[in-house]
């Protein structure tokens, strides 16, 4: 395994599924009597978030909880960052108290690849989220979810057909997601207006389509993607209500899918705009499972980056029987 | 300095001639075939005598960024790359907008005393974009200004560049334009294109140099006046410019020599020495780049050498400071990419290092011919060597260049300003040395 998740691109195929069966032993251990597994004893991860980013944080920190860390919880926020300390000096810091991973959030594309590189820092740096670029666990636990929906593409994603939908340009989820998705062999569509497309996406090996009614009944996945409306400010789209009836998802659209397709959105929601209560809340949305598959696969990955290969070399007796069990 | 006799033997010319020289009094005095050896006497060794580089857009960050760089250090480093002359942008701090800020900077470059620093004057007051600053006053101080730009920023107001160019045609200025549309570029952080999508970071498109460019041509056309666009990048660029230029239009171009050499894929790391405005761009435009400066399209290869401290590089992309050094490397760099590549010889890059760039701006005493009588701002260089660049290893005060580790060819060996040596086989000879 390696040091650093910064990127999809950093996994093979088979590395990835890695993580993902990891996620699966532990949720194996997890539904349980075993809470607390003690692979990463007296190790500290740091949460190093720059941006506001609740869930995220809370979900990175009971993982590392979970496996036993010392979790530090760094938020730009009242620290010496809001006073103009630089991601050098900041890292340099964590780096003499002793991290042993940095889980970084960061408003700026690259910033967690240059924490990595930098040689600031000896730590294992996981990319919590980095600006308009990647977002890697997000990708590994809705893969994961998708997974857990379609237990016949446990191996492999070959003929899955997954429709991401929304502010593509901006977005750190979907460009991790369309490169996780291609990984495992899921066909991938996008679906913006194209002024939320980026530059250059007819390279990504995805289809791109600008009619949402055309692509829904034949898909299996509708990724949901964040639309914050001060985009319309610089008019990306004239207003939230044009955008909500060309690209949200609403009853109607809703009624379209297949009976046992999966409706996901990486939360926060705008319900209302990209994805109306109904659909939200509906027995298609698998957006509460994300939630929780979140942590698993974060401790999955905490677990493949400072703790071992696989789950099997943990010395928790039970936590290998159930393993073997399963 | 005046009265000092020096004599350089076995100079081979871009020609492939060999000539003695005698320079006396800051001038080429004799030119001969065979001179006699005298105690001033030096054996280039059929290296090859260039005039001095002349470079139209460096930043020599003084007055108010002597942490990155100061007229002294640029100096230094312009003649370590061969240049006897460089054109001091405008957007120090504060901002060269008045008689008063050029005639300093004139002034640093005299104490100095290793190549001629001529000081750009900014277009508009503060670099604001909204009201002319006193071009004729900077026209009329000591420093002479003749080349005008708010360089960093585009005069985006059409009707203030329309006037812009028009005034200066009083003392036969010159605007040189930073071509970039400011509404598209809001947050650009690299060339926009696959790479960008990638990444994630907001593009910087090449319609917003080009929208620009065809603008000015046409004004500069309407009023009759000369226009030279600063850093031309795009492959769209230089057909703009080739057919102005085929439409008679007095426009001129210059070209970066890392926009020679670098393209876009280099950001893949987010390491920001890569950071640069306008940013590096595909193969495809370094193509038609090189194409261009090879026809005459681009008239000049110019540094916008851009000196940044340690701080504003090493940090995330998005923080950091745009801008790489290029004086120490510049001749080299075009070597690589245009005389390695067989795309252009010797005498050319003369022309677009040399004698263009003098031309345009009016710097009577650089880009001469090598003849009895010219002014002796010459540099030697070494044409059969390589060497490795090292950013550890350089004149400037600062750090920044994207070059490093690489291999580039031909070294300069020695520049000489005014008839004597400013810099030797590695060494800046300071006036306390000479």
């Amino acid at each position: 395994m390696h040091r650093h998740l910064l990127s999809i691109n950093d996994l093979t195929r088979e590395e990835a599924i890695g993580i993902l069966d990891t996620a699966h032993e532990l949720s194996v251990i997890s539904d349980g009597t075993l809470r607390k597994l003690p692979t990463l004893r007296g190790r500290t991860v740091v949460n190093l978030f720059f941006e506001d980013s609740t869930r995220t944080r809370i979900s990175f920190e009971s993982a590392a909880k979970r496996l036993s860390a010392d979790v530090i919880n760094f938020s730009a926020k009242g620290s010496s960052v809001s006073k103009g300390e630089s991601l050098k000096d900041t890292a340099q810091t964590l780096q003499a108290m002793g991290a042993d991973a940095v889980i970084i959030r960061h408003g700026a594309s690259g910033a967690a690849q240059r924490l990595a590189d930098s040689g600031w820092i000896q730590a294992s740096v996981i990319n919590a989220g980095d600006g308009t670029h990647e977002h890697p666990t997000q990708a590994l636990l809705d893969a994961y979810t998708i997974r857990n929906s379609f237990p016949e593409y446990r191996d492999s994603f070959e003929g899955l057909k997954v429709a991401i939908v929304g502010d593509i340009l901006h977005s750190r989820v979907a460009r991790s997601n369309v490169l996780l998705l291609k990984k495992l062999g899921a066909q991938v569509t996008l679906l913006a207006p194209p002024t939320l497309l980026p530059v250059g996406v007819d390279s990504w090996g995805v289809e791109t389509s600008y009619n949402f009614d055309e692509v829904i009944p034949n898909v299996d996945v509708v990724m949901m993607l964040r639309v914050q409306s001060e985009r319309m400010l610089d008019a990306f789209f004239p207003s939230e209500r044009e955008y909500s009836r060309s690209f949200g998802l609403d009853i109607r659209r809703l009624n379209a899918l297949r009976p046992r397709s999966i409706v996901m959105h990486p939360g926060p929601m705008n319900r209302g705009l990209e994805i109306s209560a109904q659909s939200a809340d509906s027995h298609h949305s698998v957006i509460l499972a994300q939630v929780s598959n979140g942590v698993l696969i974060r401790m999955a990955v905490l677990y493949q980056l400072l703790g071992g290969q696989t789950l099997t070399d943990t010395n928790s007796p039970e936590a290998s029987e159930k393993v073997v069990a399963k | 300095m005046s009265g000092r006799i020096m004599i350089l033997k076995n100079a081979r010319l871009v020609d492939g001639s060999v000539i003695d020289l005698r320079l006396n009094n800051g001038l080429i005095a004799e030119i001969s075939t065979s001179l006699p050896d005298g105690a001033d006497s030096i054996d280039l060794a059929k290296n090859l005598l260039i005039p001095g580089l002349v470079d139209l857009h460096t930043h020599l960050r003084e007055p108010g960024r002597e942490d990155s760089e100061t007229v002294a250090s640029a100096s230094a480093a312009a003649v370590t790359g061969g240049y006897t002359a460089v054109s001091a942008m405008a957007n120090t701090f504060p901002v060269a907008d008045t008689a008063g800020v050029v005639e300093q900077v004139f002034r640093l470059g005299q104490e100095a005393g290793l190549c001629d620093v001529f000081p750009i004057g900014a277009v508009t007051q503060g670099l604001n974009g909204a009201s002319l600053a006193e071009l004729g006053a900077m026209a009329n101080s000591l420093a002479h200004v003749r080349m005008f730009s708010d360089d960093g920023k585009c005069v985006f107001d059409p009707l203030l560049m329309r006037r812009a160019l028009e005034y200066v045609k009083s003392f036969n200025g010159i605007i040189a334009q930073h071509a970039q549309d400011p509404r598209l570029t809001v947050g650009a952080q690299m060339n926009e294109g696959v790479i960008s999508g990638h990444l994630g970071l907001t593009g910087w498109p090449a319609v917003a140099e080009e929208a620009i460019i065809a603008r000015d041509i046409l004004l500069a056309d309407h009023v009759g006046s000369r226009l030279h666009i600063c850093h031309l990048t795009t492959a769209g660029g230089v057909e703009l410019v080739r057919a102005a230029k085929a439409r008679g239009i007095n426009v001129t171009a210059e070209v970066t020599p890392h926009h020679l050499l670098l393209t876009d894929d280099l950001v893949v790391g987010y390491d920001p020495v890569f950071k640069v405005n306008p940013p590096l761009r595909t193969s495809k435009d370094v193509e038609a780049l090189r194409i261009g400066l090879a026809d005459g399209t681009i008239d000049v290869v110019a540094t916008d050498h851009a000196p940044h401290p340690a701080e504003d590089k090493d940090c995330e992309w998005q923080a950091a400071a745009f801008g790489m050094l290029g004086l120490e490397t510049a001749l080299s760099v075009v070597v690589t990419a245009m005389i390695d590549t067989k795309l252009m010889d010797w005498a050319t890059l003369v022309e677009r290092m040399s004698i263009a760039p003098a031309r345009i701006a009016g710097y009577g005493s650089h880009g001469g011919r090598i003849a009895v009588g010219s002014a002796a701002n010459l540099a030697v260089i070494d044409t059969s060597a390589v060497w490795q660049v090292d950013r550890n290893r350089l004149a400037s005060k600062s750090r920044n260049t994207p070059f490093h580790g690489m291999n580039v060819s031909s070294v300069v060996k020695r520049t000489i300003f005014k008839g004597v040596e400013v810099f030797r086989n590695g060494e800046v000879l300071n006036r306390g040395d000479l």
